[in-house]
């Protein structure tokens, strides 16, 4: 008998290729997501050096940090010299190295960890890498995923492994059902409340528990997305039946025998009783209420009945910190979170650019106006804004007065013309509130879909509880 | 990649608390497809106003700190987004370490492989760090990777811990890529048993 082990020592074992005496292990890689940012300087090193990509089958390259998501993107001048560059050095990158491609032209292109999952490369027990820290939300299916930069890139498209050490295994267990209105994102914002940005780092999460079992997929991909906000260098959820059902005819996802192998395999994966957590955290599902952020780190997290801090109720560092959000944010302590105006709302993102996403948000905006001065939807793939329209959520955000725009990272990070104004203030779904995240100077406050849709109803931040309570 | 050995140099202070790589470069500079030439934007939101004039308060642009080439920083260092154009836009200014409490993971390894050193230290001695730091261009630190140790202008001297492998490359200016080929045979055997146990992947 072998000791008892987590789901996240399972896979690690099962990818060791070789292990130095100090512990330094090479670990295989099965899937390589790619996008434009973070790969032309591992393309050139590859040239450079006159190396190939290992395997190529292994890696996908999708375009979506730069691509204008307005109805006319495909006029080239609606992007910026530098990054139509970027684009075309990823075309270009992928046509001479033979990898799997989704151009900005194909209806399957969106944001890579959307794109992953939709068209069956990420699958359970796997390792998946990219060039971009949210690839964590990969782990929602049981695969082990992580964000590396460039030089790890280029590594892994000459190698087809990485250079890694072992992470410490701690567990989040989210017990019971959550309530009306909360969501995935909540959960996932919470657990960073609760261990702040740097609570995971060092640690390998493992999400589990009644409410997360509870969730769909895309709500698991919401909750692990974002552990890297909480320091973590991955977060993984058990797969299940859901799991299966989710993956089960995609386009890359094994069939016939194969899958048949593929599930009785899948079973085996989870952490075994007695195995040895290094840090658990528990949080009740039932005291999880709809939140958002209030400062430029997304550990600035409060339930929305809540009022803005004061720096003096933080200790060391953070209290400075504190003031510096306070100062770039424009708010004051004491504030009423929901006395907060709101100018623009943003529903997208690798977060929450999700069919489930959409679903929820129109489900408030149904037969309703927006009150704030600019909205809008970023479906997170062509085929997620394809599936909102046939659903008719086009439709509804349209007639709302939302923008309904093509697939991108867009107001996410702001790299295409998708920016806030310097003091712009933004209800947004996406996982950063840094300062000049979403474009200089702009306020981000971050939150659920659900909670955006209300914020832009009422043109200030609202306890969607209340506008769920009006509808029913 | 440059070797690092020992370096003795201007340390600039920065206390704040979860600098992010948002913060030590932008994403309008994430465009360019080289790796060089990201020094002068470096912390550019902090470091210029909207149009473009140096803010005198930010510590880089005083004239004590203009050559630094140690940064003091408080606690998770580069957290946030996996861009090596952080590191990058660094090492263009000439920073090659960074000390603080605590660094975010993917940003630690990524100074590794950029020939920066990230020195994990208590929160006492980043406290005597950052105030020798504070005293300016006269005080020069020490940090010496062979010996493994921080020495302040005056002479207190501080042990850090390094991984032995990543210490080794450092030292020696190593590519990864290269020492990792040279064990292609045990990838090739580890794809073909893969192969036969989880063919659908
Ligand atoms: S949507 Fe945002 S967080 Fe996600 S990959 Fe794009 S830029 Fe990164």
């Amino acid at each position: 008998m072998t000791a008892p082990r987590t789901l996240y020592d399972k896979i690690w074992d099962d990818h060791v290729v070789h292990q130095a005496e100090d512990g330094t292990c090479l670990l295989y890689i099965d899937r390589h997501l790619v996008h434009e940012v973070t790969s032309p300087q591992a393309f050139e090193g590859l040239r450079m050096s006159g190396r190939k990509v290992r395997a190529p089958e292994k890696t996908i390259a999708v375009p979506d940090h730069n691509v204008p998501t307005t109805l006319d993107r495909a006029n080239a001048a609606t992007m910026t010299e530098d990054s139509r560059i970027q684009v075309a050095a990823l075309d270009e990158n992928a046509r001479d190295f033979g990898i799997h491609y989704y151009p900005v032209s194909d209806v399957r292109q969106g944001i890579v960890h959307i794109v992953g999952p939709e068209q069956g490369w990420t699958l359970p027990g796997m390792t998946v890498v990219c060039g971009d820290s949210h690839t964590a939300t990969h782990g929602a299916f049981g695969s082990l995923a992580h964000g590396i930069g460039t030089s790890e890139v280029e590594h892994v498209l000459a190698t087809q492994t990485l250079i890694q050490r072992k992470a410490k295994n701690m567990k989040v267990e989210i017990t019971g059902s959550l309530r009306a209105g909360v969501t995935a994102k909540d959960i996932t914002l919470s657990v960073i409340g609760a261990t702040g940005t740097a609570g995971g780092t060092g640690y390998v999460i493992e999400y589990c528990g009644q409410a997360i079992r509870e969730l769909s997929m895309e709500g698991r991909m919401t909750v692990c997305n974002m552990a890297i906000e909480g320091g973590a260098r991955a977060g993984l959820i058990a797969p299940d039946e859901k799991t299966f059902a989710y993956c089960m005819g995609r386009p890359h996802a094994p069939k016939g025998a194969k899958w048949e192998a593929a599930v009785a395999y899948w079973k085996t994966l989870f952490s075994d009783e007695g195995a040895h957590w290094d840090k658990v955290v528990t949080l009740r599902g039932e005291d999880i209420a709809p939140v958002v952020t209030w400062g430029t780190s997304p550990e600035d997290v409060l339930p929305i009945t809540g009022t803005v801090p004061s720096p003096d109720s933080f200790t060391g560092g953070k209290v400075e910190a504190a003031q510096r959000s306070l100062d770039y944010m424009g708010l004051t302590p004491g504030q009423k979170l929901t006395d907060i105006a709101i100018d623009t709302v943003f529903i997208g993102s690798c977060t929450n650019g999700r069919i489930e996403d959409l679903r929820a948000a129109a489900a408030i905006l149904k037969g309703k106006k927006i009150k704030v001065k600019r909205a809008m939807v970023v479906p997170g793939s062509g085929l997620v804004r394809a599936q909102a329209e046939e659903e008719g959520l086009a439709q509804i955000f349209i007639d709302a007065g939302f923008e309904w725009r093509l697939a991108g990272c867009s107001m996410c990070l702001a790299m295409n013309p998708d920016q806030l104004a310097p003091g712009e203030r933004c209800a947004a779904t996406s996982n950063r509130n840094f300062e000049g995240r979403q474009g200089r100077g702009g306020r981000t406050h971050l939150m659920s879909p659900a909670m955006a849709a209300a914020a832009a109803l009422t043109g200030h931040l609202t306890d969607v509880r209340e506008v769920m309570g009006e509808t029913v | 990649m440059q070797k690092f050995t020992t370096l003795t140099g201007i340390a600039a202070p920065m206390p704040l608390v979860n600098i992010d790589t948002d913060m030590i470069i932008p994403k309008q500079f994430l465009k360019t497809i080289q790796r060089s030439g990201l020094g002068k934007n470096l912390f550019d939101e902090m470091r210029y106003t909207q149009d473009g004039q140096e803010i005198p308060e930010f510590v880089l642009n005083q004239p004590a700190y203009r050559n630094a080439e140690i940064l003091i920083a408080g606690d998770n260092f580069g957290c946030g987004s996996s861009r090596e154009h952080a590191p990058w836009a660094l090492l263009d200014f000439g920073i090659r370490c960074v000390i603080s409490t605590s660094f975010a993971d993917i940003f630690y390894n990524n100074c590794f492989k950029n020939g920066i050193l990230p020195i994990v230290m208590p929160q006492d001695v980043v406290d005597v760090l950052m105030a020798d730091a504070k005293r300016g261009a006269n005080a020069r630190m020490t940090v010496d990777l062979v010996a493994q140790t921080v020495t302040t202008s005056d002479g207190q001297s501080f042990g850090f811990d390094v991984d032995s492998h990543r210490k080794h490359c450092l030292l020696n200016g190593l590519d990864d890529i290269g020492l990792t080929l040279e064990k292609a045979s045990a990838i090739d055997r580890f794809e073909s048993q893969a192969a036969s146990l989880r063919p659908w992947a």
